[in-house]
């Protein structure tokens, strides 16, 4: 009852775009409810609100709730999930979930759940200003090789936090010590371009999605990008494996999780509605006007992915001592 | 620039564009009073809605929700003393005292009029100086903004009226000590968590400042029963309430604030990241010293400079946001970030050539700021009588109504019980406290200004391999940090000079 009241409060006052839609032919789930481990407004957010909208519009799914449930870095909605075991819930959750759970921010990692599929994601890339003495890669690598404590390089996480483990892996796989990345963390990407461009850091490690608009421009310089195959949106721009990082291969992705003890038909059940959402309509709206790239990794993929990326990403952090 | 103008202009005025600017308007200032939801969240909750019209439609209808909820958020914070967002909180420093006073109506005037200067005199300076301010905004580094916050922090001495310097830069602590509670933002460790998973993200600025003011002020009226006397007072000041009525003497102190506070408002929102909460408390500082002893001791008290400084200064500088996101197409605050994301959606690229591609929109997002402002102007002025009268419903009506609206506010950014049990302890406290005359605003100034400040001189110190000396290398940092230890130390030291002066002169005699 309570509970009921607190989602219908939910829904009154942050005007839900929870639509009925139309009960199409092609519907598969009658409704999901998305559980989201940040406030309103937050990445997390945005992407389940966002993927509802698609989902419900296009009548795949008959209607979607959310409900937002912060603390504890994301811990705390985990928790909930395994708690309640509601077979009718997805949970929202990215990169930061496999990062948190080795760094003890909260006891669970996602084996505690059941991974439903990785849906959208970003590239890391390693970024220089135009005007910088860094033209390209080999030039980062040499200078950072000659003396680290003159590269500052910025990233818009914390110490130990994603675009910090990325400049580390991008220069380990290059042969250089990646603990001596003299790493400067801003609390937001935007502001850490801002950083790049004043001079005060010499490179910066970030979301290709965040650095691409700025590229085109001609005011900042990709050097490299974390993906295995050259990008479609930047065929010029090398990857880091091609520029002498071999094997660097680093995806920030977003997904969704579902409780424990999914049955299998439930769990096939969804992934298919999220398989038939890439080719709608309302899909390519959503995504065009949220910027998102599509990575679609459902199922056992999924879980092989998260176990190799905690496995790159520990032995990482263990090298450079935050673990 | 005429000729961009006029295009600007027939793009955004055609009567589709009005309706949405009306909608965009009423709906902003409704969303904006509502604590918890500021002009991000009003923006957020209309991005589906913008997606689906055509590019100047969209950012016209966005521009007006900006504009309203800024508005809106004023009006809580007069009203019944709510700030909903930091860029609001040095509203109510005097414009809560004024509406006390039976002043509502005036007070609501006061901001409405300072709140559409400040945006319509920033648009202003953004279309002569945006291609040029670009450049200047990315001079500042990690240890001119941390010097910013130093000489942000100086508002303090506004607050330290009465002899009570001592209470004021306690509770200033105080803020700067809760402020670093949580995750340690450069380390990324948890600090002062008392080990509960709920403090891991910090203390929220609108829990505190619902806890300390909103929450606080209806308690403090409820303990604090008026006696009859008072009550038939506050019931005579109540028929006035909804009077908007300024004397010319009134307009011709506001009109230098408006004009200063423009101009400083709008350069420190170009600084990304910086933003109108700085802004409004610089503003806010800066008057009371020009203002003078006489006129600066009714700061805090219901100063009509103290309303209108930080009014214009919050809206000049979320004006002044808009040049390192249109020149740069870097998103300075929460608000452009989601205003990019949206521009973005559009397939506008905003950037340094923005500006010389796509003309048409650089020109109707200026216009459409100048439409919102105006037309959020000519609705709400006939509206300020009837919100003001929000405070002649009866206290035993009002003071649970705010209590319930303060608490929900807050449980609705997180849906986190453990949120409003934090409130209920801070706002307890914050009685406390009050009734031993502590100020609680230099606390919100050092909890606001003290995350930014820690982030920034670690990262300073970071960049300079531990080394404290860009305090004095850095002629940016040590000019900013001057102004600060002046605006510090003269009102301290002048009264000296001037009595060994008057001294001198006697013996001179």
């Amino acid at each position: 009852m309570l509970k009921k009241f607190r989602l219908a409060l939910a829904a009154s006052a942050l005007v839900l775009s929870a639509s009925v839609a139309m009960a199409g032919s092609h519907k598969v789930v009658d409704e999901i409810k998305f559980l989201i481990p940040g406030g309103a407004g937050g990445g997390w957010d945005g992407t389940a609100r966002g993927t509802g909208e698609a989902l419900t519009k296009s009548g795949i799914v008959g209607s979607a709730s959310y409900e937002n449930m912060s603390g504890g870095g994301g811990g705390k909605a985990i928790a909930n999930l395994i708690e309640t075991k509601n077979f009718g819930t997805l949970m929202v959750n990215s990169t930061p979930i496999v990062i948190r759970s080795l760094q003890k921010v909260f006891p669970q990692s996602f084996r505690d759940l059941t991974p439903i599929a990785g849906t959208i994601g970003d590239y890391g890339a390693m970024v220089v200003g135009k005007n910088s003495e860094i033209k390209d890669f080999a030039g980062l690598i040499d200078a950072y090789k000659m003396d680290s404590t003159k590269v500052a390089i910025g990233g818009g996480s914390v110490a130990g936090g994603m675009d910090h483990l990325v400049a580390a892996l991008v220069m380990k796989n290059a042969g250089a010590d990646p603990g001596k990345v003299k790493y400067i963390p801003y609390d937001a990407g935007g502001k850490a371009m801002a950083g790049l461009l004043s001079g005060e850091i010499k490179a910066l490690a970030t979301g290709f999605g965040e650095a691409i608009a700025l590229a085109r421009q001609g005011e900042v310089k990709i050097l490299c990008v974390t993906a295995m195959k050259r990008l479609a949106a930047s065929p010029d721009t090398p990857t880091c494996d091609e520029a002498g990082s071999k094997g660097t291969s680093f995806v920030n992705w977003r997904g969704f999780f579902a409780a424990p003890g999914l049955p299998d038909d439930k769990k096939a059940m969804y992934i298919n509605a999220l398989t038939k959402m890439y080719g709608t309509p309302e899909w390519a709206a959503v995504r065009d006007r949220m910027g998102w790239v599509e990575i679609f990794n459902p199922g056992d993929d999924f879980v092989k992915f998260l176990e190799q990326q905690e496995k790159d990403i520990g032995g990482l952090m263990k090298e450079l001592g935050f673990l | 620039m005429i000729e961009g103008i006029i295009v600007g202009l027939s793009t955004a005025l055609t009567l589709t564009n009005l309706v949405f600017v009306v909608i965009g308007c009423l709906a902003g200032t409704f969303i904006g009073m509502l604590p918890g939801l500021g002009p991000m969240s009003a923006i957020a909750l209309m991005i589906p809605i913008a997606a689906s019209l055509d590019p100047s439609t969209g950012i016209i209808l966005m521009a007006a929700v900006y504009y309203g909820a800024i508005f809106g958020g004023s009006t809580s914070s007069i009203l019944i003393n709510a700030p909903g967002v930091a860029s609001t909180v040095a509203t109510s420093f005097d414009g809560y005292p004024m509406a006390r006073k039976g002043m509502a109506g005036k007070a609501l005037a006061i901001a409405a009029y300072s709140s559409f200067s400040g945006g319509v005199i920033a648009a202003i300076f953004l279309l002569v100086a945006a291609p040029y301010l670009a450049s200047v905004s990315l001079s500042f580094q990690s240890t001119d903004y941390f010097a910013l916050m130093v000489l942000g922090l100086t508002a303090v001495a506004a607050f330290a009226g009465k002899g009570e310097m001592l209470k004021a830069l306690l509770m200033t602590v105080v803020g700067l000590m809760l402020s670093t509670v949580g995750t340690d933002q450069t380390q990324g460790i948890p600090r002062f968590t008392l080990g509960l998973i709920d403090l891991i993200d910090g203390i929220s600025f609108l829990l505190l400042v619902m806890a300390t003011f909103a929450l606080s002020e209806a308690l403090i009226a409820i303990l604090k029963p008026t006696s009859d006397a008072s009550r038939k007072e506050e019931m005579e000041a109540s028929a006035n309430l909804g009077s908007m009525k300024l004397s010319n003497d009134e307009v011709k102190e506001m009109v230098p604030v408006i004009g200063r506070s423009s101009f400083l408002g709008f350069l420190i929102g170009v600084l990304p990241g910086a933003g109108a909460t700085i802004a409004s408390f610089l503003a806010y500082g800066t008057e009371q010293r020009i203002a003078g002893p006489v006129k600066g001791k009714e700061f805090g008290k219901g100063s009509i400079r103290g309303l209108a400084a930080p009014e214009t200064a919050n809206n000049a500088a979320a004006t002044g946001s808009f040049v390192p996101l249109l020149t740069l197409g870097i998103p300075g605050s929460g608000t452009t970030a989601i205003m990019l994301g949206a521009l973005i959606g559009y397939g506008i690229q905003p950037g340094p050539r923005l500006y010389i591609d796509q003309p048409e929109v650089f020109w109707s997002v200026i216009v459409s700021m100048w439409i919102g402002n105006i037309i959020l102007l000519v609705l709400n002025l006939p509206l300020i009588p009837y919100i003001a009268r929000v405070l002649a419903i009866p206290s035993r009506f009002l003071l649970p109504l705010i209590l319930f609206f303060s608490l929900i506010g807050v449980y609705f950014v997180s849906f986190n019980t453990f949120d409003i049990q934090l409130m209920v302890l801070f706002g307890f406290i914050a009685v406390m406290l009050r009734f031993l005359d502590f100020p609680m605003a230099p606390m919100i100034l050092g909890f606001i200004l003290g995350g930014m400040m820690e982030e920034n001189l670690r990262r300073a110190l970071l960049i300079n391999n531990d080394s404290w000396s860009f305090l004095w290398e850095r002629p940016l940092t040590f000019s900013i940090l001057v102004i600060a230890a002046l605006c510090l130390f003269v009102p301290v030291v002048l009264p000296y000079v001037q009595r060994i002066r008057k001294g001198a002169k006697i013996t001179g005699e």
